[in-house]
């Protein structure tokens, strides 16, 4: 069972002599199993010097990820020795596999162990494991579960923007000068710092005595123009900020829709005598569904990571009316640096997101069946 | 006669409108740029009476520009907060394209072992490995960002290039995954053949012949990857704090702590967008066909 199995016959099927000696494969199972050894020394030692058992170690954990990195070389290094050119097949997916699982998995894994625990990072204390205790916490904190119901407002907020990129797609799509012109302007609150639309728009333009929006607002006849005093009001600034930004991303996803749109099937509407808005309704957008779909998806994926200008511009006040989840945990963290009960929120988080997305994603499915 | 001549007028009304609305949206767009600009040559009373157009309104000065050390006056003399600028300008230059660099060629090799070849590892079959690399774009930050810190701070990564672009690579590995995806199943496996049956190994036809062909998606893939490193914020508060501190990190800083000086805000702001504004002028052709592989293919 020392081999890989073809499964099927790959796309790429090329006939290769497997002329492997059994020295080498010996070769290779050595290296793979003295690297894994060296990285199980290391760890056990730096292990029990931290506990204080020993009293000789390294300085920190750095050595063990020198050693994870050897390990990872040194087993791919091996499947060429031993698989020969099918090893080197392995290889292109290999790198990017064993770089995810040192990052995501094992700091997931990590991060588990420590939502079970009270564990102030400024405490000498360390870490006490104290079982469901943040589970029940969380359940309590009202907090928590008021930035989960923002992130629903948030979350539908894009059927608003949706509706704005999809009118201006459509726009972009008819026969207009300077459509270059128009695409390098649209793009370009895309590629602005979040950091800097949170100073540009959120501190300076909407500033109440001389912003240029609170001039605006004034004229239209609002007295006082405070965008971020009353909740709802704060809500609606902070969505029209994130929007600002992101519609570019569904502006571009769907003038690519419709670029790529049957133009015959469009000459033929024409021909047929059809107006502009049976064509939309018809034709437009059923051929567009998918494309419209995968941007919302896309969409709520960025949304649901939202945080950058909540953090600076309000901070998730007043009251927590703006707060996204990843806020309120980052200002749960810098306030009182508790890393397990910050860390088991964002847990429940991702799980509800798993949920939500997997919800989503099959819903998504079983329309564009229905549609299709 | 009369007819033909409304046909004429719904023509104008709707050529009137379509502009009208575009140009409505351009100058969303734009505005706050050009309120940011001229906010950085304005003096704290041309601030305070929120002033518009220069030369017009007010008369422009240097007045942010000369804090950061970037004026006509100021530039060939010493001047620390310009240095500083420059470290944290360096630094997100470097760690942002290394780790742009890093997931491209990670992505790459494995978006094409992925479009080319059947693979079996445990019981993961090509697409479970592709969801597996592909699901990691709705992991929050904010769920590895606890475990991060704390893994960090025992590996002695906390504050260093390294580390954060290690993180950085992660965040944008999927996304390069997806668009190279598409860039390579649209290469004709033909031409590979050939190569292969001529004698050469899988990777020696993988550099010689696919990699000219898919060198543009891999420039926009790049592209795009940089743009969201440039930008990315939110790691980098939690990671770094003085040797590898990144921009945004640094302007998010004086937002709170200096919020009266406008003037200066606002040059450093404009600094911090200004590279990637020329990037989206020169090379928008290629951040939208990145964007519009995701798109078209779904």
């Amino acid at each position: 069972m020392n081999e890989i199995k073809i499964v099927e016959r790959d796309p790429l099927y090329v006939v290769s002599q497997s002329s492997v000696n059994p020295k080498t494969i010996r070769t290779g199972k050595l290296i793979v199993w003295a690297s894994f050894m060296l990285m199980i020394i290391i760890g056990t030692v730096q292990g029990l010097y931290t506990f204080e058992k020993i009293n000789f170690g390294f300085s920190n954990w750095r050595p063990l990820l020198y050693a994870y990195i050897l390990w990872a070389v040194a087993i791919g290094y091996s499947r060429v020795l031993i698989y020969g050119e099918r090893g080197k097949r392995n290889l292109f997916v290999f790198p990017a596999v064993m770089f995810i699982i040192s990052i995501v998995i094992f700091p997931i894994l990590f991060g588990l162990y420590i939502s079970f625990s009270d564990w102030n990072l400024s405490s000498i204390d360390g870490r006490k494991f104290n079982g469901l205790d943040n589970f029940y916490q969380m359940l309590a904190d009202p907090y928590y579960w008021n930035s989960l119901k923002n992130m629903i407002y948030y979350i539908l907020a894009v059927l608003v923007e949706f509706v704005i990129a999809f009118l201006l797609a459509l726009l972009l799509n008819t026969q207009i000068r300077g459509r270059k012109f128009f695409r390098i302007a649209f793009l370009i609150p895309l590629m602005l710092s979040p950091v800097a639309v949170s100073w540009m728009v959120g501190k300076s333009m909407l500033e109440q005595r001389f912003g240029p929006v609170a001039n605006f607002a004034r004229w239209l006849g609002w007295d006082t123009p405070t965008f971020f005093s009353n909740p709802e009001i704060a809500r609606l600034t902070m969505m029209c900020m994130d929007a600002w930004t992101f519609i570019p991303l569904m502006i571009i996803m769907l003038l690519a829709g419709l670029q790529a749109l049957p133009k015959e099937v469009l000459e033929a509407a024409k021909v047929d005598g059809a107006n502009k808005w049976t064509m939309f309704k018809n034709i437009i957008f059923p051929i567009m569904l998918p494309v419209s779909l995968t941007t919302l998806v896309i969409r709520i994926i960025f949304k649901l990571k939202l945080a950058d200008i909540i953090i600076i511009v309000t901070a998730g006040g007043p009251g927590g009316a703006t707060d996204s989840v990843t806020s309120f945990i980052v200002r749960e963290y810098r306030d009182r640096s508790n890393v397990g009960y910050g860390t088991l929120l964002s847990f429940v988080y991702l799980v509800l997101i798993i949920i939500f997305m997997t919800i989503l994603i099959r819903f998504v499915n079983r329309w564009l069946q229905r549609a299709a | 006669m009369a007819s033909e001549s409304s046909i004429m007028n719904n023509n104008l009304v709707e050529k009137i409108l379509i502009y009208g609305i575009l140009l409505f949206w351009t100058f969303i767009c734009l505005f706050p740029i050009y309120w940011t600009a001229t906010t950085s040559f304005k003096t704290a009373a041309s601030v305070t009476q929120g002033l518009l157009i220069p030369w017009v309104d007010f008369e422009p000065a240097w007045k942010g520009w000369k804090n950061l050390g970037l004026s006509p006056d100021t530039i060939f003399t010493e001047s620390n907060p310009r240095e500083e600028f420059f470290a944290r300008f360096f630094n997100t230059a470097l760690i942002s394209s290394s780790a742009s660099a890093l997931a491209v060629i990670l992505g790459s090799f494995a978006a094409y072992g992925l479009s080319r070849f059947n693979y079996k590892f445990g019981f993961m079959r090509n697409p479970d490995i592709s969801f597996f690399f592909l699901s990691q774009l709705i992991l929050p930050p904010v769920v590895l960002a606890l475990p991060l810190l704390v893994l960090y701070r025992e590996l002695d990564l906390l504050d260093t290039h390294i580390g954060m672009i290690m993180i950085y690579t992660l965040t944008v590995l999927p996304i390069v995954i997806w668009i190279m995806r598409d860039q390579f199943n649209a290469v004709p496996i033909e031409l590979e053949e050939a190569a292969l049956v001529d004698g050469a190994s899988v990777w020696v036809s993988f550099f010689r012949v696919v990699f000219p062909i898919v060198l543009p998606g891999i420039a926009s893939a790049f592209i795009l990857c940089l743009i969201l490193c440039w930008n990315e914020y939110f790691l980098a508060a939690l990671i770094t704090s003085t040797d590898a501190k990144t921009m945004p990190v640094m302007v998010a800083s004086q937002i709170s702590s200096q919020s009266i000086k406008w003037w200066n805000m606002a040059a450093i702001s404009l600094a911090l967008c200004f590279p990637l504004i020329v990037v989206a002028i020169f090379l928008e052709r290629y951040i939208v066909k990145g964007m519009a592989a995701g798109a078209i293919k779904g």
